[in-house]
């Protein structure tokens, strides 16, 4: 749009207050886990690594942290498989109902998490798996599906739907025109949305909370340690779950970007 | 031959159930079956702190018959609708600064730095927000030395509406971003070669052509903020009981799921009216 260098500039400002915003409180949050008072204000006390030092020795952090990481492990893959599985099927198959199964695919992350909660802990529960990983594992691959599904989705919709056929019309069975064809093109959204469900997967606390009983993932600890008080290990729990996530969501951006880049040169 | 043709079709359908039926049998077996399993256990009954199905209307005129709860559900909606319109407005300049004032490299920095936060603990980020406006946290005290005297922001719409846009504005952000940039160019062009300035190219072409995407975000932001308990309760302060505060702490504090599930059923109705209205008013043409 023609604007005056001024508007412009004005604008611009104005998307920086805005991500300033959205990273202030990620940013404080690194400050007070290195800060040695117990209450966060300004102005700061010492520099101090304490706070890593008690939740690093605190059992109920490790295991929660333990739990996170199988729970994110075992989510990833079969969440990823089951985006894939969903994307491809669009992109290949026509059948009828086709939009609605697609619909439904990707409204569980649209129910509110605690709606889901109780379906999911009335549900479980009658078949006995309610307070155990397998319950947790089971609801974050119901809500990381979607993402998968999405990303791959957008990446098959650059891809030439002839080509497929070609190989086939060439001879290649089936498999061989997938692995041959689809496969090469696909694989960095296959892996950037591995990362995300494993982001996703990592910073669920709802659904969690509700299914998971005793059993505690990191961000559960935390909704814990926030029902007690305030305390500066929130913070330090919370700069280790920051560096995770954002690590796998860069990750991912980076690989798709690349894609775009690649196709665009 | 014949049997040939049928085996070659018969090997095609395999191929393609494999593909086709992972997910849609995993939701339906647990997405759809605990949202169904939902809907009748509002209809059961608690004898002696234990779950009995049945099939009786008790807790759905509990629920509808209390004022407690036609509050929390008008307070939810206010905030949620607050909250949603809110985000719309932040959001608007920095979509328009992203899609028309940026060169194609910067747009996609600075639209991953909005996704990059939407993936983070919100949890934590509430939290963080929490020590900001706390009594004695660094806001109070930056206007303490600015001279001015306020108690708390804590508790106080301002605070929910803080954790709210948190919530929400990378997610609508992106998406009013997505929507100018598919816009048609050309159309911006027009009115500039017709002799509209750029507040009128604003409001009269831009905006009208990004209205689906525009309406879509604040749906999306709607049922976010409707949702939401973890702002209500620690940027709330417990002052703004929500449906979702009611759910967990009925859940949690005893056996009463099935009122539990009326309010969740209330909810996703609630939810999907919205969104059949927000994406009519989208998609309408005019």
């Amino acid at each position: 749009m023609r604007v005056s260098a001024f508007t412009r500039r004005l604008t611009l400002a104005f998307v920086g207050l805005a991500l300033a915003f959205l990273y202030a409180p990620i940013l404080t949050n690194f400050v007070f886990s290195l800060n040695s008072d117990r209450f966060p204000t300004i102005p700061l006390g010492d520099f101090t690594l304490d706070w890593y030092r008690l939740i690093l020795m605190d059992d109920l952090v490790l295991s929660a942290f333990a739990n996170t990481i199988k729970v994110a492990l075992i989510v990833a893959p079969i969440a990823t498989f089951m985006g894939f599985c969903a994307a491809y099927a669009d992109y290949r198959f026509n059948f009828v109902g086709k939009k609605l199964v697609l619909i439904f695919a990707l409204m569980p992350p649209l129910v509110p998490l605690v709606v889901i909660g109780l379906a999911m802990l009335a549900y479980l529960s009658r078949i006995g798996l309610s307070g155990t990983l397998p319950a947790i594992i089971i609801s974050h691959i119901v809500l990381t599906s979607p993402f998968a599904m999405a990303i791959i989705r957008l990446r098959f919709s650059q891809i030439d739907a002839d080509l497929e056929f070609a190989a086939q019309n060439l001879g290649a069975s089936n498999w061989r025109a997938f692995k041959e064809v689809i496969i090469p093109s696909v694989k960095t959204s296959v892996l950037a949305a591995f990362l995300l469900c494993m982001a996703v997967s990592f910073d669920e606390y709802a659904v969690t909370w509700f299914v998971g009983g005793l059993e505690e993932t990191s961000s559960v600890r935390i909704l814990s340690f926030l029902q007690s008080a305030v305390s500066p290990r929130i913070n330090a729990i919370g700069s280790i779950t920051f560096i995770t996530s954002i690590s796998l969501i860069l990750g991912a951006q980076f690989l798709v970007i690349r894609r775009l880049k690649k196709d665009a040169s | 031959m014949k049997r040939n043709v049928s085996r070659k079709r018969l090997s095609h359908l395999a191929y393609s159930g494999l593909w086709s039926l992972p997910l849609p049998i995993w939701l339906a077996l647990f997405f759809l079956g605990p949202i169904i399993l939902l809907v009748w256990l509002s209809f059961w009954d608690v004898r002696n702190f234990a779950l009995t199905p049945d099939f009786q209307l008790e807790n759905w005129q509990k629920i509808l018959g209390t004022d407690y709860f036609w509050w929390a559900y008008l307070r939810t909606f206010l905030i949620a609708l607050s909250g949603a319109a809110l985000t719309t407005l932040v959001a608007l300049p920095c979509a328009i600064a992203i899609s028309f004032f940026l060169s194609m490299r910067a747009r996609l920095i600075v639209l991953s730095l909005f996704v990059v936060p939407f993936f983070t603990s919100y949890l934590v980020r509430i939290y963080s927000w929490q020590i900001y406006l706390t009594e004695n946290g660094i806001v109070m005290k930056t206007l303490g030395f600015l001279g001015f005297e306020i108690d708390s922001l804590l508790n106080s719409p301002l605070a929910l509406m803080v954790g709210l846009v948190t919530l929400t504005l990378p997610l609508v952000v992106v998406i009013q971003s997505i929507s100018m940039l598919s816009l048609d160019r050309t159309l911006i062009d027009a009115a500039y070669n017709l002799g509209c300035g750029p507040r009128r190219v604003l409001f009269t072409t831009v905006l009208p052509a990004a209205r689906p995407g525009i309406v879509i975000g604040a749906l999306f932001a709607f049922i976010f903020c409707f949702g939401d308990f973890v702002t209500a309760t620690y940027l709330g302060g417990g002052r703004f009981t929500t449906l979702s505060i009611l759910i967990a702490d009925t859940v949690k504090s005893g056996q009463q799921w099935p009122r539990a599930a009326v309010i969740a059923l209330i909810m996703i109705a609630t939810l999907l009216l919205s969104a059949l209205a927000s994406i009519t008013f989208a998609y309408r043409k005019n």
